[in-house]
C-alpha cells in the first residue's frame, strides 16, 4: 500500500512539474515569449499605472493578473447569485431527469 | 464614436470595447453550457476584432480562467463537479498532454505535419459527432421498443452503454465516485484522461471538445457531471495558463476583464440552463456545434486546392463559427427563460 502512495504521489508531482505544456496550450498552442515595452505615452489613469508595472516589473504584473481574474470571477458569481436569488431561481438543486 | 474604442496598454491597439462583451456573453454561454473553454471560436473572434494574434490567445486564456471559475462555482451549487474525478482525470490529462505535445515535436523534426493533424482533427470531430447521433438513435430505438411493449423506458436509460462494460473491468486500485454514482477501478479515468491529453497534445487545444464526450462515454458519467467536472479541470489549467501567457507578455488583462464582464453573465446563463435541458438536450447541441467546428476546419483545409476561393472560404469558416456561437447562444438564452418561467410559475401554484 505503501509503495502504491508512492507511486501516485510521484505521478501527482510529475503531472505539477508538467502543467505549464498543458497550460500553454490551452487557448490553441504556441508560447514563444516576445517582448514587448508598453507605449505609455498616450495613455492616462489607470491604464497608465497598468501599462508602466507590466514595462516596470514582469513577475508583479503577471501575479496581480493571475489574482485579479478569479477575485473578478468571484465578484461577479457573487453579484449573479444575489440577482438569481432576486429573480427567484432556485440556485441549490436541479432535478436529475436523463442521463 | 471615438467613446466606443478601448486603447489597449500592452498590444498598444484600439478595440471596439462592446464586440469584446458580445464575444464574451456567447462563448461564457456556451462554455458554461458545454463545459468548454471554447479557444476554437474566441481566438478567431478576438483576431478579427483586432487582436495581433499572439495576443488573441493570451487573452482568450485568461479569460477563460475567470469565466470557467464562475461556470464551476455554479454547477458545484448544484451538485455537478465531481471534484475527485476531476483531480484524478488531472493527472491522466497532464501526462497524456506532454506526451503528445512531445510527439507532435518529434514528427515536426520528420516532416510537416499540420496537414495530418487537421486530419486527425477531421476525423476526430466525426466520430464524436458520430458517437453521439448514433447513442442518440439508440435511445430513441430503445424508447421505441418500450412503448410498443407497453412500457416507458427508464429517464436515466442510455443509448449505448460502453462505459458500463468499462466499469466491468476491475484493476486494482478501485474509486468509488459519489457525485458520478460510478464504482470503477481507478485505471479508467486515468486512462481515458491520458488518451484525450494526448489527443488534445497533438491537436494543440485544451481539450474540453474531447473530454466531455469521453466523460460521458467512456467514463459513464451523467451528461450535467460532465460538463461541472470538465469545467473544473478549464478552470485548474486556464488560471496557470493565463499566469505563463502573462509573463511572456502575450495576455491584455483589460481586454481579458471586459470580455468577463460579458462572459460572467453568459456563464451563469449557460449553466443555469443546464437546470432546464435534460442531458440528451445537451448532447444533441453539442453534436451540432462538433459539426460545425468540423465544418469550419474542412474549409480551411481545402482552401490550397481552390486558390480562387480562399478569401471565400476564410471568411465562410469565420461566419459559420460566429453563427454558430450566436445560434446556440439564443437557443440556450430562450431555453433558459422559458425554464425559468415554468420554476416561478410553479412556485406560485404551489403558493396557492
Amino acid at each position: 500500500m505503501k509503495r502504491i502512495r508512492k507511486l501516485w504521489f510521484l505521478a501527482v508531482a510529475t503531472c505539477l512539474w508538467m502543467l505549464p505544456a498543458l497550460a500553454a496550450s490551452a487557448a490553441g498552442g504556441g508560447g514563444a515569449p516576445i517582448v514587448i515595452v508598453s507605449d505609455t505615452r498616450k495613455l492616462d489613469g489607470i491604464m497608465r499605472w497598468w501599462g508602466s508595472l507590466y514595462n516596470e516589473s514582469h513577475l508583479q504584473f503577471t501575479l496581480l493578473t493571475v489574482v485579479l481574474i478569479p477575485v473578478t470571477g468571484c465578484i461577479f458569481g457573487f453579484i449573479a447569485d444575489i440577482v438569481m436569488g432576486w429573480i427567484g431561481i432556485d440556485l441549490t438543486k436541479r432535478k436529475v431527469h436523463e442521463h | 464614436m471615438d467613446w466606443l474604442y478601448l486603447l489597449m496598454p500592452i498590444s498598444g491597439v484600439s478595440i471596439f470595447w462592446p464586440g469584446l462583451i458580445i464575444l464574451g456573453v456567447g462563448v461564457g454561454i456556451i462554455g458554461g453550457f458545454f463545459g468548454m473553454g471554447g479557444a476554437w471560436m474566441v481566438t478567431p473572434g478576438l483576431n478579427i476584432l483586432g487582436f495581433p494574434m499572439a495576443f488573441a490567445i493570451g487573452t482568450d486564456i485568461a479569460h477563460m480562467a475567470g469565466k470557467s471559475l464562475i461556470s464551476t462555482l455554479r454547477h458545484g451549487k448544484f451538485g455537478n463537479v465531481d471534484y475527485k474525478l476531476g483531480v484524478i482525470m488531472l493527472i491522466g490529462t497532464v501526462v497524456g498532454f506532454e506526451v503528445g505535445a512531445q510527439m507532435v515535436m518529434w514528427l515536426e523534426r520528420i516532416g510537416n505535419i499540420n496537414i495530418i493533424v487537421r486530419w486527425i482533427y477531421i476525423l476526430l470531430l466525426a466520430f464524436i459527432a458520430w458517437m453521439v447521433f448514433y447513442d442518440l438513435h439508440k435511445r430513441v430505438q430503445k424508447e421505441k421498443a418500450a412503448k410498443a411493449q407497453g412500457e416507458v423506458l427508464d429517464k436515466m436509460a442510455t443509448g449505448v452503454n460502453w462505459a458500463q462494460a468499462l466499469h466491468k473491468i476491475h484493476i486494482p486500485p478501485m474509486v468509488n465516485l459519489k457525485v458520478s454514482g460510478i464504482y470503477c477501478s481507478l485505471w479508467l479515468p486515468v486512462t481515458v484522461s491520458f488518451l484525450t491529453g494526448w489527443l488534445a497534445g497533438i491537436l494543440g487545444i485544451g481539450g474540453g471538445l474531447i473530454r466531455m464526450p469521453a466523460l460521458i462515454y467512456l467514463v459513464g458519467c451523467p451528461t450535467h457531471v460532465a460538463v461541472g467536472t470538465d469545467l473544473f479541470e478549464v478552470m485548474i489549467s486556464g488560471l496557470y495558463g493565463a499566469g505563463t501567457y502573462t509573463y511572456k507578455g502575450r495576455t491584455e488583462l483589460v481586454a481579458a476583464m471586459v470580455m468577463l464582464v460579458g462572459a460572467a453573465i453568459g456563464a451563469q446563463i449557460g449553466a443555469v440552463a443546464t437546470k432546464y435541458i435534460q442531458g440528451y438536450g445537451i448532447r444533441i447541441a453539442f453534436g451540432i456545434c462538433v459539426i460545425g467546428c468540423a465544418l469550419s476546419i474542412i474549409m480551411k483545409m481545402i482552401q490550397p486546392l481552390m486558390p480562387n476561393l480562399t478569401t471565400f472560404l476564410d471568411n465562410s469558416s469565420t461566419v459559420l463559427i460566429l453563427g454558430l456561437v450566436s445560434g446556440m447562444s439564443l437557443y440556450i438564452f430562450y431555453q433558459m427563460v422559458k425554464g425559468v418561467k415554468n420554476e416561478l410559475a410553479e412556485k406560485r401554484a404551489g403558493v396557492q
